[in-house]
């Protein structure tokens, strides 16, 4: 183990351990509907920051594919709006879950939920699209424009529709965000480390995605140059 | 810059006058799509399904017209094409060429669905048409760039639809949200909000293309 190198990965379990603790046991302010599920704010707000953290990663390879024409950037591309989706899928899920217990339904039509759904059928699309072309450079070069063009629009959709309509979600039409909970400011002790923290995450198990491509890529090519090992 | 775009342009629509079948094929998908709407439905009063159902007619109309306008070109036109042109006038005169066709078709398909599914629900007319106007702008928009891309692939039919969908419903909702405006007869001021928001997202989009393009199209 490097310390130089792997400080953060220790940072990382440090800050996780932290929000686990903290954000199941710590004590949260009560109020009424919310009571206990508040302590979601902990796990479905930062994983929603890691999932554009990784998306955005994953779009800036993309130019940098575009730009320089290096497969490695399309590797980190790819492997991290993989690692995002993920990310995604798990903020979906403690969504879903939260909803169920305090607007009493799984899904609802709200334009942040459908926001969501968008950045899902948007990405899906993008690996549907990765697997239908055969040449690399091509695939490479089609999907970082896909990437990039469809990154915008979706934050123009998080960022713009919502503001046009009424939203159940908390911090939009009227609904207040944990801000107006939190006039102790105790919860931002746990949710700021907790956002980094699961930022960190993802960007950790990005970079064993790419470890993990890359030495499988080059296995691959060793046995292409040398078939009988 | 210009004139390539005016040259590219007249070459579509000669092209198009030349096969007269391709035209004639998405008025006639329209027509039949349509048809089997008002077969199923029989009569539509809520005017917000009659909203939402007119758009979606068009969407997938829309999709069908321009997933062609990559696909058609034959291998060796489009490296002689783009020999000659520069790729940014390419893509101009394709969107161009996709809005025109695309406001025709909605022209075309907005009297078919008045007659067939009763009645002119629509009190603001010109609010309605510029609506379509700016609609098909930017469709062609999103469009025309899927479109390149999904021409690439070998599985184009499926793609274009895939790609398209989750980066058109911006566009269908706001375009949605002032269609019903129209119909309600709401006070315009009430819409124009929504009409800046349609002409940015025509705006990004269009930009978008024309940066991107560049790269889709060298091999």
């Amino acid at each position: 183990m490097n310390i130089k190198k792997n400080w953060w990965k220790a940072i990382t379990c440090v800050l996780l351990f932290y929000t686990v603790i903290e954000g199941f046991l710590g004590a949260v302010p009560a109020r009424d509907i919310l009571n206990e599920t508040i302590r979601n704010l902990y796990f479905h707000v930062p994983m929603w920051f890691g999932m554009m953290t990784l998306l955005f990663i994953s779009v800036i390879y993309g130019i940098k594919h575009l730009h320089n024409g290096a497969m490695r950037s399309d590797l980190i591309a790819r492997e991290a709006a993989h690692t995002g989706v993920i990310m995604g899928v798990l903020g979906l899920i403690t969504g879903s879950l939260w909803a169920r217990y305090t607007w009493g339904t799984w899904w609802t039509q709200d334009t942040k939920l459908n926001g969501a759904a968008i950045t899902m059928l948007i990405y899906f699309a993008y690996f549907i699209l990765r697997g239908s072309v055969e040449d690399e450079q091509k695939r490479a070069r089609l999907s970082a424009v896909y990437s990039i063009f469809a990154f915008v629009m979706m934050i123009v959709f998080v960022m713009i529709l919502p503001r046009m309509e009424d939203s159940l979600h908390p911090g939009n039409g009227g609904n207040p965000a944990f801000s107006k909970y939190d006039l102790d400011s105790k919860m931002r002790l746990v949710f700021y480390p907790a956002v980094l923290g699961w930022v960190l995450l993802g960007v950790w198990i990005m970079s064993v995605r790419i470890r993990i491509a890359s030495i499988s890529e080059a296995l691959l090519n060793h046995s292409d140059t040398h078939p009988t090992s | 810059m210009l004139k390539e775009v005016r040259l590219l342009l007249y070459k579509e629509f000669l092209l198009e006058s030349r096969q007269k079948q391709s035209i004639n094929g998405l008025i006639l998908y329209l027509i039949s799509t349509i048809f089997v709407c008002k077969m199923c439905f029989r009569s539509l009063p809520e005017p917000s399904a009659w909203n939402a159902l007119f758009w979606i007619i068009l969407l997938f109309a829309s999709i069908n017209a321009s997933s062609k306008s990559f696909m058609q070109d034959s291998r060796a036109r489009f490296v002689y094409m783009y020999t000659m042109a520069s790729p940014q006038a390419i893509i101009l005169a394709k969107i161009s060429y996709n809005t025109i066709l695309l406001i025709v078709l909605s022209l075309i398909g907005f009297v078919v669905y008045i007659i067939l599914l009763g009645g002119n629900p629509i009190q603001n007319m010109p609010l309605f048409l510029t609506d379509v106007l700016l609609g098909s702008m930017g469709f062609s928009a999103v469009l025309t760039s899927m479109s390149a891309i999904a021409a690439r692939t070998n599985n184009s039919f499926t793609l274009m639809a895939i790609l398209s969908f989750p980066l058109l419903l911006p566009l269908i909702m706001t375009v949605v949200k002032i269609s019903k405006n129209a119909i309600d007869g709401l006070d315009p001021s009430i819409s124009y909000k929504y009409l800046v928001v349609l002409f940015g997202l025509n705006l990004i989009s269009g930009a978008l293309s024309y940066l991107l393009f560049p790269y889709l199209w060298k091999d």
